[in-house]
């Protein structure tokens, strides 16, 4: 995408901008459809309606919500430590933001292609952390500051069940690059990895149940790093009122939103590279039925959205249907049964490979 | 399963003039008055004595009985002086199913009950309440504070018949 | 070098969500755990027992409404039984069945709230709206009876406002179609969910001699194991003509009178409160419910004390009549009053999560802890 760009336009800076700002509009166009989307299902799951003035079936609602976002009061506690405060959601939304930099959103729809892509989203996204932490800190507010505990002590544990899983993957995939495990899982479903990959022989089959066990395990721990119900500890606000981000009001507060749906999109998507085949079609394309090559890519790009918005959606499922662990209950799901899971479900899958 | 004359008995037996007297109510049962410095041990063995077991306490009520003389104040209102606040005892054994009500008076100028709170829990919060709305003290209750009105609120205890409400509380005009 | 350390003052409330109401708690924490808990009351306080004071005895069933907004047919049960208790007089026979369905038809309808808040303080957002949409058929009935779907002031000393509508009770014998795979709905979705058992079970534990000792009553009590319902055990009313059963909790998944169990015993007690309504439903005789309403009501002197099971516990009425048109004395024996002095009690020893799963089990409105 950038040579691409950068062949066009002959500019190193202006084809990085460009480049960067495909991104941000998805990130941008899929938290606006994400909370109406969220609005929707959970008004469905509740016998209810939801958002139903604005435009159909109120899919301005967000937009309007927006506007009043942008237009509120930025408001300040007078004790609060004012850089932080104001860093922290920049530097929160910098984290998810960054991580769409490497995610191949078709074969040619790529913004940076690094060979170290899945290495560079589990450390980028540990920026989150620091961001929450200064949220809860610098807020001066005691439930801010316990949200902001919870926050960090609950994705730094589950980020070792996730790098596990990952690490797994990329001892059987045998690349970092996200771009390339997505074209190993090419042609059809049955060569997704969740499936046991495109080789075909006796190791695929021994390796289906594990790697189902592994993809419900990373679907699990990106549940907790998200802070997605049933592990919205940082944020429940039946205790917390609002977790880490209490205090904030206005676009700043939009800025957290936006990054807890980018996010949302991003691990499902990290999630769909891994085990279910990227932009991959699972049926082929009708691009190369017809002779049509360009076509192709657009279907990539359809397809890895609609595998993005499916894993979403079973997000927004769960989280209108469980209830919230308790701060311990999460630490125990976190080191008693996902990390030894994981762990050896990373030694089986490597002597698997091995075969 | 006693009656309230039987409990009546068993408690003269055992406390003599302790139990100033058995008063006749219409339409529910007799009350058995008390002297409300003594109340605790009184308590103590209902709740304890085999036949009794009084183990729930229903309602404390504190009551002001309005008997003393009416007099007037420096600026013409209301005041009652002399007379009596009363104190209600609502007792229920979940046991034995029987029902005892007791009742101590204290004098309105300086109303002092023992606390029960070391033998039935509940009545922390009801004592508490009583002191708020009526200003009566309960000796030996470890945390004697206002409970519904705020704790800062000078002008009396508000269910007493003669109270007046403040023309002002911290400034805000309290009368609307 | 040891580190400084102190403990961390929470005041949760007066406005937060999930102290159903204005209850400021004031949480000692290290960490996530608590050391103590402080309930701070009377944000809310309107006066009842002063306004009743100048009222006459009629003119003080609406505000008794206001005491447990949830229940308010409950309210308005108990003050106008102590009523005729001190006036002595008999009610007709169409109008105790009517008072009995009413009363049933707002237990179940507060349970539902009961249960509704205490799954979203959890967490569980929809189950809530599950069991508010079920709610709103029972306000529906009532709002068909007197014209209000929350402050009724429908019950009257010696009668009620309103004859029951000619639909009614076809609608209800509806509702208790729709209302019973409702209950098994709610099971399935929240009650056996593994998260709220672990949330619940085994937090909170209420043993049963301190909670007689600190006076606990209705769902509270027995869901430590207690038998204890004023509708057997004082029957006021017509109670003691119907067979129902009183739940009481088991230790099911947990230990006897933790959360769970006393969560339980309020979806067990919306099942034997439709027994009482099926019972009743179809006995309603003839008669006019205003026979019986005093034209002029002024008790004799004498005091009364009187209990009815309230959806929240005992609700009792202590009123001194000194002979004239209003009561000398109101004191009303709140059930949520009495039960929320348990917190400091239960919450010793848990996290800052469990604090919320207590309080909503303890059920409390704090309209009638206030008053």
């Amino acid at each position: 995408m950038y040579q691409f760009l950068y062949d066009l336009i002959g500019n190193e800076i202006l084809a990085g901008l460009l480049v960067a700002v495909v991104p941000l509009t998805i990130i941008l166009v899929f938290a606006l459809f994400g909370i109406w989307l969220e609005r929707k299902v959970s008004a469905h799951m509740q016998d209810r309606l939801g958002p139903m003035r604005t435009g159909w079936h109120g899919w301005l609602q967000t937009v309007a919500d927006l506007m009043k976002m942008l237009q509120k009061e930025d408001i300040i506690a007078t004790d609060a430590d004012k850089t932080l405060y104001n860093i922290a959601p920049v530097l929160v939304f910098t984290g998810s933001f960054a991580a769409y930099a490497v995610i191949p959103f078709s074969s040619k729809l790529l913004g940076s292609e690094v060979e170290i892509g899945l290495f560079y989203v589990i450390a980028i996204s540990s920026l989150v952390v620091a961001g929450i932490l200064m949220a809860g800190w610098s807020a001066n507010n005691k439930y801010s500051l316990l949200g902001a505990m919870r926050a960090a002590a609950q994705i730094i544990s589950y980020e070792i069940p996730t790098a596990l899983i990952v690490l797994s993957m990329v001892m059987f995939t045998g690349t970092l690059s996200l771009d390339k495990i997505s074209q190993m899982q090419t042609s059809s479903f049955w060569n997704w990895n969740i499936f046991g990959g495109a080789i075909f022989g006796l190791s695929k089959f021994l390796l289906i149940p594990f790697m189902i066990v592994g993809a419900l395990i990373i679907f699990t721990s990106t549940l907790a790093e998200v802070n997605r119900v049933p592990f919205d500890i940082p944020e429940a606000e039946s205790e917390l009122v609002a977790g880490y981000f209490t205090e904030y009001c206005g676009m700043k507060w939009g800025m957290f939103m936006l990054a807890e749906y980018g996010n949302m999109f991003a691990v499902s998507a990290i999630i769909s590279i891994l085990f279910l085949g990227g932009y991959q079609s699972p049926i082929g394309y009708l691009g190369n039925s017809i002779g049509t090559q360009w076509l192709v890519p657009f279907e990539q790009g359809f397809w890895f959205i609609a595998k993005g918005l499916a894993l979403v959606f079973v997000q927004m499922w769960l989280r209108w249907t469980l209830p919230r662990l308790r701060v311990d209950q999460l630490m125990t799901v976190c080191w008693k049964y996902l990390i030894p899971f994981a762990f050896i479900n990373l030694i089986i899958i490597g002597i698997i490979s091995l075969i | 399963m006693k009656n309230p004359e039987e409990i009546f008995e068993l408690l003269k037996n055992e406390f003599k003039d302790i139990i100033l007297g058995l008063e006749k109510e219409t339409p529910t049962e007799p009350i058995v008055a008390i002297d409300p410095m003594q109340i605790n041990k009184v308590g103590l063995f209902l709740r304890d004595n085999d036949i009794l077991k009084f183990d729930s306490l229903m309602v404390l009520s504190g009551v002001d009985d309005a008997n003393g003389t009416k007099v007037k104040d420096d600026d013409g209102a209301e005041m009652i002086s002399g007379g009596t606040l009363s104190v209600y005892y609502h007792l229920h054994s979940t046991n034995l199913k029987h029902k005892i009500t007791l009742k101590t008076s204290t004098p309105r100028e300086n109303p002092q009950v023992e606390s029960v709170y070391n033998i039935w829990r509940t009545s922390d919060w009801h004592e508490r309440e009583a002191y708020d709305m009526f200003g009566i003290i309960f000796v030996n209750h470890p945390d004697l504070r206002r409970i519904l009105m705020p704790y800062d609120w000078e002008a009396g205890y508000p269910l007493r018949k003669d109270y007046k409400n403040p023309e002002f509380y911290k400034g805000m005009k309290v009368p609307y | 070098m040891a580190l400084k350390t102190e403990t961390m003052v929470l005041n949760m409330g007066p406005q937060h969500p999930s102290t159903h109401g204005v209850l400021r708690l004031e949480l000692e924490i290290e960490g996530e755990l608590i050391l103590s808990v402080k309930p701070h009351i009377g944000y809310l306080h309107r006066c009842f027992e002063k306004h009743a004071e100048a009222m006459t005895y009629p003119q003080v069933i609406p505000y008794t409404d206001r005491l447990d907004y949830l229940a308010a047919m409950g309210n308005n049960f108990g003050y106008v039984v102590a009523v005729e208790k001190l006036l002595g007089i008999q009610i007709p026979e169409r109008v105790e069945y009517i008072r009995i369905i009413m009363a049933e038809l707002q237990r179940i309808a507060s349970h539902l709230v009961a249960i509704a808040t205490n799954g979203a303080d959890i967490g569980a957002l929809t189950p809530f709206l599950y069991l508010f949409r079920d709610r709103e058929y029972i306000l529906s009935l009532f709002e068909m009876t007197c014209g209000a779907r929350m402050l009724y002031n429908y019950m009257w000393i010696g009668g009620v406002s309103h004859d029951i509508h000619p639909d009614f009770v076809r609608k209800t014998k509806e509702f208790i179609i729709h209302f019973r795979p409702t209950i098994v709905e709610l099971n399935n979705l929240l009650t056996f969910n593994k998260i709220f058992i672990e949330r619940t079970a085994n937090i909170g534990v209420l043993p049963v001699d301190t909670a007689i000792n600190f006076g606990a009553s209705g769902p509270v009590l027995r869901g430590s194991g207690l038998q204890f319902d004023v509708r057997k055990e004082d029957p006021y009313s017509i109670y003691n003509r119907f067979d129902f059963e009183i739940p009481t909790g088991k230790g099911l998944v947990g230990t006897v009178g933790d959360c769970w169990d006393r969560y339980y015993v309020r979806v067990l007690e919306m099942e034997q409160s439709l027994r009482i309504i099926e019972q009743a439903i179809d006995k309603i005789p003839d008669g006019d419910v205003h026979s019986a309403i005093p034209k002029r009501i002024k008790p004799p002197k004498g005091t009364v004390y009187s209990r009815v099971e309230n959806p929240r516990g005992e609700l009792g009425y202590f009123i001194i009549s000194d002979g004239n048109l209003n009561p000398f004395r109101v004191k009303v024996r709140a059930p949520s009053f009495v039960n929320l002095e348990l917190m400091g009690e239960l919450c010793k020893g848990h996290l800052v999560a469990d604090v919320i799963a207590i309080l909503g089990s303890l059920d409390i409105v704090l309209g009638e802890i206030d008053r």
